[in-house]
C-alpha cells in the first residue's frame, strides 16, 4: 500500500516536471527551427550572455557584426568590413564624425559606450596625440571588442569599465575637461535611463571645454524622440538635429556646448564647407561623406523643432525611457 | 476587523516593493544602475525586513492592539517621507567618501532605506498576532496573511514599474506611499478602537 502510494506520487511528480518542461521543449525545438533560417549566409562567431545584454558576433557577406539583441537579428550595433576595417559601415557612426566640423582637432575625447570600438579606433588613428577615454560598463563588451574587432588599448586610447554616470560625476570632481564628447550608450533592448536625464546632460556639459562639442546618438522614432529632444533643448538650448538621409538615425550635435546657445558663434556656410574640405581627404578611408554631411548640417541649423515640445523632459525624477519607447 | 488587518497587510506589502523599486531610481544618478546596485538594494531590504520581523514579533508579545498596529504604519510614514529631503545630501556625501560604487551603493542603501523598511517589516508578524485565535489555526492565519501581503508586494512591484514611474516623479510616488501609510494608519486607529486582540488573550487565559 505504502509503496503503491509512493509510486503514484512519483508518477505525479514526473508528469508535473514534464508539464513544466514542456514550454522549454517547445522553445528548444522552435529555436532549432529558427536558427538555421536566420543563419542563411551568416556565421555565428561568438555568442554570450553578459550581465547587461546578450552579445552576438556574426559574420555575413564580408561584414563582422556585433549584436546586442537576439530579438531583431538584423539590427547590429556595430559592423566591421573585414577586407576594409576602416570603412564605417553604419551611417550613424559616419554622422557622429561630422562633429569634427566643429572641433577639427580634439585633444581630450570622452566616449560613452564602446560597442565594437569603431569610433575610438578611428579617432585614435586620426588623432594619435589625443587622449581618448571610452566608458563602457560591460566587461564582456570590452573583451569582444578586443577579441573580434581588433580594439587595442593604449595610453592614449583607454577604456574605463564603469557606469557612465559615475564616470561623469567623478570626472567632474577631478575637474577633468573634454573637447569632444560622444554619447552612444543606448544600444540593444534596454536603455540606461539614468543616462537620458537632464541632470546627466548637465554633468556632461560641465565636463566640456569652452570649444567642446557634444555628439549624441539618440532615438529617432517613438515618443522618446520628443522627450529626448526637449531634454537636450533644456540643457543645451539650440542644437543641430542631424537626421540620416535614408536611415532612421538622429544625431544631436552641440558645438560650444558649454555656453548658452545665444552666446555661441554663428556658423557660416563658408566656414563649415572649408572645414569639410580640409577633413575630406583624412576621412576618406573611413567613408565619411563629410562634404555632404556639412551641407546637411548647414540646412539643419536654425531649423524649427520638429518634435512635440509639450512632452516633458526626462529627469532623474522622471525617466521611464524604456516604457516610453514602447508607448 | 479581519478585513482591515488584511487590507493593512496588503498595503504594507505593496509599499515595501514599490519603495524597493524606487530605490533603484534613487541610487542610479550616483552609483549607476548596474547589477551591484540592485544587489545592494535587495541586500539592505532583506536585512531590514529580517530585523523588522524579529522586532515586530517581539513587539506583538506585550499587549497587542490594533491601535499599536496603526502606530507601526504611522511610524514608517514618518521615516519614509523625509527621504525626499535627505537622499541627495546623503548620496553626495557617500559618493565623495567611498570610491567603489558597490560599497557606495550598499552604504547609501543602508542609510536611506533601512529604518523605514525595518518598520515596514514589523507589520507581518504583528498582523499574525492580531488575527490568531488559537494554535490550531495559527498556520492558516499566518498563511492567509502572507498571501495578502505578498500579493500586495506583487501588485506594488507591477504598478510601480509599469505605471507609477510613467505617471509620476519619484518624489511624488514617495509622497503617495506616505499618504497611503498615514491613511491606513488612521483607518485602523478609528475602525478598531483601542481594544486588545481579545480572542487571543482569552485563549492564553484558558
Amino acid at each position: 500500500m505504502h509503496s503503491l502510494n509512493t509510486t503514484t506520487k512519483k508518477k505525479k511528480v514526473i508528469t508535473l516536471v514534464g508539464k513544466l518542461l514542456k514550454p522549454i521543449w517547445v522553445l528548444i525545438s522552435f529555436s532549432a527551427l529558427v536558427v538555421p533560417a536566420t543563419a542563411v549566409g551568416k556565421t555565428i562567431i561568438h555568442e554570450e550572455r553578459s550581465l547587461y545584454t546578450s552579445i552576438l558576433v556574426q559574420q555575413s557577406r564580408g561584414l563582422l557584426c556585433l549584436n546586442f539583441t537576439l530579438k531583431r537579428a538584423d539590427s547590429s550595433q556595430s559592423c566591421m568590413d573585414v577586407k576594409n576595417p576602416k570603412r564605417m559601415v553604419f551611417s550613424y557612426t559616419r554622422m557622429v564624425m561630422a562633429g569634427l566640423l566643429f572641433n577639427p582637432n580634439p585633444k581630450n575625447i570622452m566616449i560613452v559606450g564602446l560597442g565594437g570600438g569603431t569610433l575610438p579606433m578611428a579617432l585614435n588613428e586620426l588623432f594619435p596625440q589625443a587622449k581618448i577615454q571610452t566608458v563602457e560598463i560591460d566587461g564582456a563588451v570590452v573583451d569582444v571588442a578586443k577579441r573580434f574587432f581588433n580594439f587595442q588599448e593604449s595610453a592614449n586610447n583607454k577604456i574605463v569599465q564603469q557606469d557612465a554616470r559615475v564616470f561623469a560625476k567623478r570626472a567632474n570632481l577631478k575637474k577633468e575637461k573634454f573637447d569632444f564628447i560622444i554619447l552612444d550608450a543606448f544600444n540593444g533592448d534596454y536603455i540606461p535611463e539614468h543616462l537620458m536625464t537632464r541632470e546627466f546632460l548637465t554633468e556632461v556639459q560641465s565636463l566640456l571645454t569652452a570649444q567642446g562639442v557634444v555628439i549624441a546618438n539618440t532615438f529617432a522614432s517613438s515618443v522618446l524622440y520628443d522627450h529626448e529632444s526637449n531634454t537636450y533643448a533644456d540643457v543645451f538650448g539650440k542644437f543641430i538635429n542631424l537626421k540620416g538621409r535614408d536611415t532612421g538615425n538622429r544625431i544631436i550635435i552641440v558645438p560650444e556646448g558649454a555656453i548658452s546657445s545665444e552666446q555661441r558663434n554663428s556658423i557660416s556656410k563658408q566656414a563649415i564647407n572649408a572645414q569639410a574640405k580640409k577633413l575630406a581627404p583624412v576621412l576618406e578611408p573611413y567613408s565619411v561623406p563629410i562634404k555632404r554631411l556639412a551641407r546637411d548640417i548647414y540646412k539643419r541649423i536654425g531649423a524649427p523643432a520638429d518634435w512635440d515640445e509639450n512632452k516633458r523632459s526626462l529627469t532623474d525624477q522622471y525617466s521611464p525611457a524604456n516604457l516610453l519607447r514602447n508607448q | 476587523m479581519i478585513l482591515i488587518i488584511h487590507l493593512l497587510a496588503f498595503c504594507g506589502g505593496f509599499i515595501i516593493m514599490s519603495f524597493e523599486l524606487l530605490g533603484g531610481r534613487i541610487l542610479a544618478p550616483y552609483f549607476g544602475s548596474g547589477v551591484y546596485v540592485w544587489g545592494s538594494i535587495i541586500t539592505i531590504f532583506m536585512l531590514s525586513l529580517a530585523i523588522g520581523y524579529l522586532l515586530g514579533g517581539r513587539l506583538s508579545v506585550k499587549n497587542p492592539t490594533p491601535r499599536k498596529f496603526a502606530g507601526i504604519f504611522a511610524a514608517s510614514a514618518i521615516f519614509l517621507y523625509p527621504m525626499i529631503l535627505y537622499a541627495q545630501p546623503v548620496m553626495e556625501f557617500i559618493f565623495l567618501h567611498i570610491e567603489d560604487p558597490r560599497y557606495g551603493s550598499l552604504t547609501t542603501a543602508a542609510f536611506l532605506f533601512m529604518i523605514p523598511t525595518i518598520i515596514l517589516g514589523m507589520i507581518s508578524p504583528y498582523s499574525v498576532r492580531l488575527l490568531v485565535d488559537n494554535v490550531e489555526e495559527s498556520g492558516k492565519v499566518a498563511g492567509a496573511l502572507y498571501f495578502t501581503s505578498t500579493l500586495g508586494s506583487a501588485i506594488g512591484t507591477l504598478m510601480t514599474s509599469f505605471y507609477l514611474v510613467l505617471w509620476f516623479e519619484v518624489d511624488s510616488i514617495i509622497t503617495i506611499l506616505t499618504l497611503i501609510l498615514l491613511g491606513i494608519a488612521l483607518l485602523a486607529w478609528f475602525l478598531a478602537p483601542g481594544q486588545q486582540a481579545q480572542s487571543a488573550n482569552t485563549s492564553t487565559a484558558e
